[in-house]
């Protein structure tokens, strides 16, 4: 068992009141931060502790608030994204809904040292009933004086909102997410300027994954040097992650990075071996917007290293051969499952996801949902592949946002690495097309 | 002052002015095309994404060329940066992408729009489309949506540029349609029937780049290129009055703003304007209009430019038998 930061105290009985959450040493580093450091070294802890950006792009927390301006007199925000939409993620979810004085706590700590004394938490819309134990635990903060005005005697004020989304995917990316938290259509900004300058109400803000946030309470506590010291490189600290698809014990698991893929798979301590003692297919280790990745790339390299659950080995061999941790969302395909139809299932979503702001997104994911739609029903055209690899290409790299990329990046993959099953699909539409086929090497079987 | 260099030509700007407008003042042919941004509407720009190009040097200070393809339309200029757009391939081939993703469901009815001749749309495709599609699915259709006694909305020739979002809501004095839905379900409608009735509303026909928004008042009249533009003014207590009249003979056919080379009105007029005043009397004539002869009927020519390159060029031979053969 690894070092828990995040999900040591999840099952305690109780634990979403305050006077649990207490008992087991919670509020700690607001007492910590507010009485005894300056939010500089609160800041100076967080970077040096090499924390990433946990709602995907890996981005170093601590650099992205040194980046906040600091005019005067302008206020400062601090957003945490609780937009959690990704096909396969669910960390935050379940995180939220056990422990939410952990995400209030780690808001204290983090907006006092960015210096905002409003910050909001943005939350998907379907999670009704967490923000409703998000703003019970609130409730119990202000009342013993964690928020509101001169928080602890320190003279110090911050008030907490708890604002939910209307259920758009697209509110995730961080400026549509400001822009639905104003109240208008969650269309993203064209960047610069980047929300650092030019953010929630025309004022700089930081928006930070529910997770990089709940992680700076240990950091305030224990010291960014003692964080630094868990996982790989610069991979550092835990991880949760969410497991999903065919595999025995699915769930979120708190992991210190550096842990080989192989054995997450395959112990018992996480995802326990593929169900029914099937063979692994491919998986996808980082939500449904990340390159999915063949059995033989996933566990080894291309360069035959083993591959560790950090940013850098599993981005190793870049879009070839490697793909990304993103978010962390686990999802695991045994020998039954077809690549052309969950393909096609993501395409799927991100037509529908699509915000239909810029061009090349708008078109270009409905165009790749209708081919693969049509390769997956038997009426697809040997020249369809090259097709959907160049409408891929198309969008990726030209879209306002990232949701171009995440569309285009698992049909590419897909094709690069299932090649032949989706040449099978169309070559034999009648096999492909019956209930449960699915490509095997060269032959076809069909299981009932 | 920032200097930069666009195309090999060097030009010297304000601080502040975007890569688009810098080489606007170089003029000619290495200008990016521009379907969603327009100069007079503030916040515009930056989604339909033809005008991408790439900047091979960020400024001076740091050359370190841009990662990606930026929008030339919102990208403010650096002292010492170098920009390619004519002759870089990568972007000739992502705008040519782009066109395509922009016609895919378009209903390229040209024959039967009344935008034909004017239409920025038509311009873009001839100059950098293919002849020949790879889309065979069905396009998209909207249902019907009735603005009003002036404007007719064709959904299905919209391109998304929000250009009339803008206008209404930065000229007029009430803005009662939007954008309604997401990704390419996403329309321009009222949301409950409304009329879009206001002094300024007929403006949004003016900047519309297609033939989504077109003047009922001139509807099925005639064809652009037969009718003759004349610049005229008349006293006009709500807008400066300054028109430029469409007619053929002694008729006036079509009121519309004076609009610049990029299409890019002046001054907006009034619905007074705009659609009543249809008479050789309303109206003081300047004299005859220059029209930029950009557009591919008014230039009278339909075979492609120089500027096409194709579109992959690496890809297998089994998607390249269905592109044109060049």
């Amino acid at each position: 068992m690894g070092i828990k930061i995040l999900t040591e105290h999840i099952n305690v009985p109780g634990i979403e009141t305050l006077e649990v959450y207490r008992k087991h040493g919670g509020y700690r580093s607001v007492e910590k931060a507010l009485k005894t450091m300056t939010p500089d070294e609160v800041v100076e802890e967080v970077k040096t502790s090499g924390l990433r950006g946990r709602g995907g792009a890996g981005f170093p927390t601590g650099m992205k608030w040194s980046f906040l301006a600091k005019p005067e007199g302008v206020p400062r925000y601090l957003v945490c994204n609780a937009d959690e939409s990704e096909p396969g993620t669910f960390k935050d979810r379940v995180f939220m809904e056990k422990n939410p004085h952990a995400l209030i706590e780690g808001m204290i700590t983090s907006s006092y040292a960015l210096g905002a004394n409003t910050s909001y938490i943005y939350i998907r819309g379907e999670l009704m009933f967490v923000l409703r134990i998000l703003e019970k635990a609130i409730a119990e903060a202000y009342a013993a004086g964690l928020l509101g005005k001169n928080i602890l005697g320190s003279g110090y004020d911050l008030d907490l909102h708890v604002a939910p989304g209307g259920g758009a995917y697209i509110c995730g990316e961080e400026t549509a997410l400001l822009e639905s938290l104003e109240g208008k259509r969650g269309n993203p900004r064209n960047k610069p300027p980047f929300p650092a300058v030019k953010g929630l109400f025309a004022s700089p803000t930081v928006v930070n994954n529910v997770e990089s946030i709940a992680s700076v309470p240990w950091i305030v506590n224990n010291g960014g040097a003692e964080y630094a010291k868990i996982g790989i490189g610069r991979s550092t600290g835990t991880k949760l992650i969410s497991a999903s698809g065919n595999i025995n014990n699915p769930g979120v698991y708190e992991i210190e990075l550096g842990v080989p893929v192989e054995e997450f798979i395959y112990s018992d301590e996480y995802c326990g071996g593929i169900w029914k003692g099937k063979q692994l297919k491919a998986v996808v280790p980082g939500g449904s917007s990340v390159p999915i990745l063949p059995a033989n790339l996933i566990t080894k390299t291309a360069a035959g290293e083993d591959r560790l659950m950090t940013y850098e080995s599993l981005s190793d061999g870049g879009f070839v051969s490697g793909s990304m941790l993103g978010s962390g969302a686990f999802i695991v395909f045994d020998e039954d499952q077809c690549i052309v139809r969950n393909t096609w299932n993501y395409a799927r979503f991100y037509h529908h996801e699509s915000c239909g702001q810029c061009s090349p997104c708008r078109e270009g994911t409905g165009w790749m949902e209708k081919v693969l739609h049509r390769i997956e029903h038997g009426h697809g055209h040997q020249q369809d592949i090259d097709l959907l690899v160049s409408v891929a290409k198309q969008i990726e790299g030209n879209t306002i946002c990232p949701l171009g990329d995440a569309a285009a990046w698992p049909v590419a993959s897909a094709i690069r690495h299932f090649r032949e099953e989706f040449e099978w699909h169309i070559k034999h539409p009648k096999e492909a097309t019956l209930p449960g086929a699915v490509y095997r090497g060269q032959l076809a079987t069909i299981e009932a | 002052m920032a200097k930069i260099t666009f195309d090999g030509i060097e030009v010297e700007v304000e601080d502040g002015t975007t890569i688009l407008q810098a080489a606007r003042k170089i003029g000619g042919k290495v200008v990016p095309p521009a379907m969603c941004y327009y100069t007079p509407l503030k916040g515009s720009g930056g989604k339909c994404r033809v005008c991408l190009v790439k900047v091979t040097q960020g400024s001076a200070k740091d050359p370190r060329p841009m990662p990606k393809l930026v929008a030339s339309c919102i990208t403010p200029v650096q002292d010492g940066m170098v920009v390619e757009n004519t002759t870089n391939e990568e972007v000739l081939n992502a705008r040519k992408g782009i066109v395509e993703m922009l016609l895919i469901n378009h209903p390229l009815d040209c024959p039967i729009c009344d935008q034909a001749g004017e239409c920025n749309l038509q311009d873009l495709s001839y100059e950098h489309g293919v002849s020949a599609t790879r889309y065979e699915e069905e396009r998209r259709t909207f249902n019907k949506v009735d603005l009003g006694p002036y404007i007719q909305l064709h959904m299905t020739r919209c391109i998304l540029c929000y250009r009339c979002v803008y206008t209404a809501d930065q000229i007029t004095e009430k803005r009662v349609h939007g954008v309604l839905g997401r990704g390419d379900a996403a329309e321009i409608g009222t949301y409950i029937e409304n009329v879009i009735d206001n002094d300024f509303s007929g403006n949004v026909i003016d900047v519309c780049p297609v033939g989504a928004l077109t003047d009922k008042t001139w509807r099925f009249k005639n064809r652009v290129w037969f009718t003759k533009p004349m610049d005229a003014h008349r006293d006009c207590p709500t807008c400066s009055g300054k028109v430029t009249l469409w007619g053929r003979g002694d008729e006036v056919l079509r009121v519309t703003a004076r609009k610049d080379e990029y299409s890019e009105v002046e001054e907006f007029i009034c619905n007074t304007c705009r659609f009543d005043k249809k008479e050789m009397s309303d109206w003081t004539i300047e004299g005859p209009r220059h029209i930029e002869r950009a557009s591919v009927i008014s230039a009278n020519h339909y075979e492609l430019p120089v500027v096409n390159v194709p579109i992959v060029p690496n890809l297998p031979i089994s998607t390249k038998k269905n592109l044109p053969q060049e």
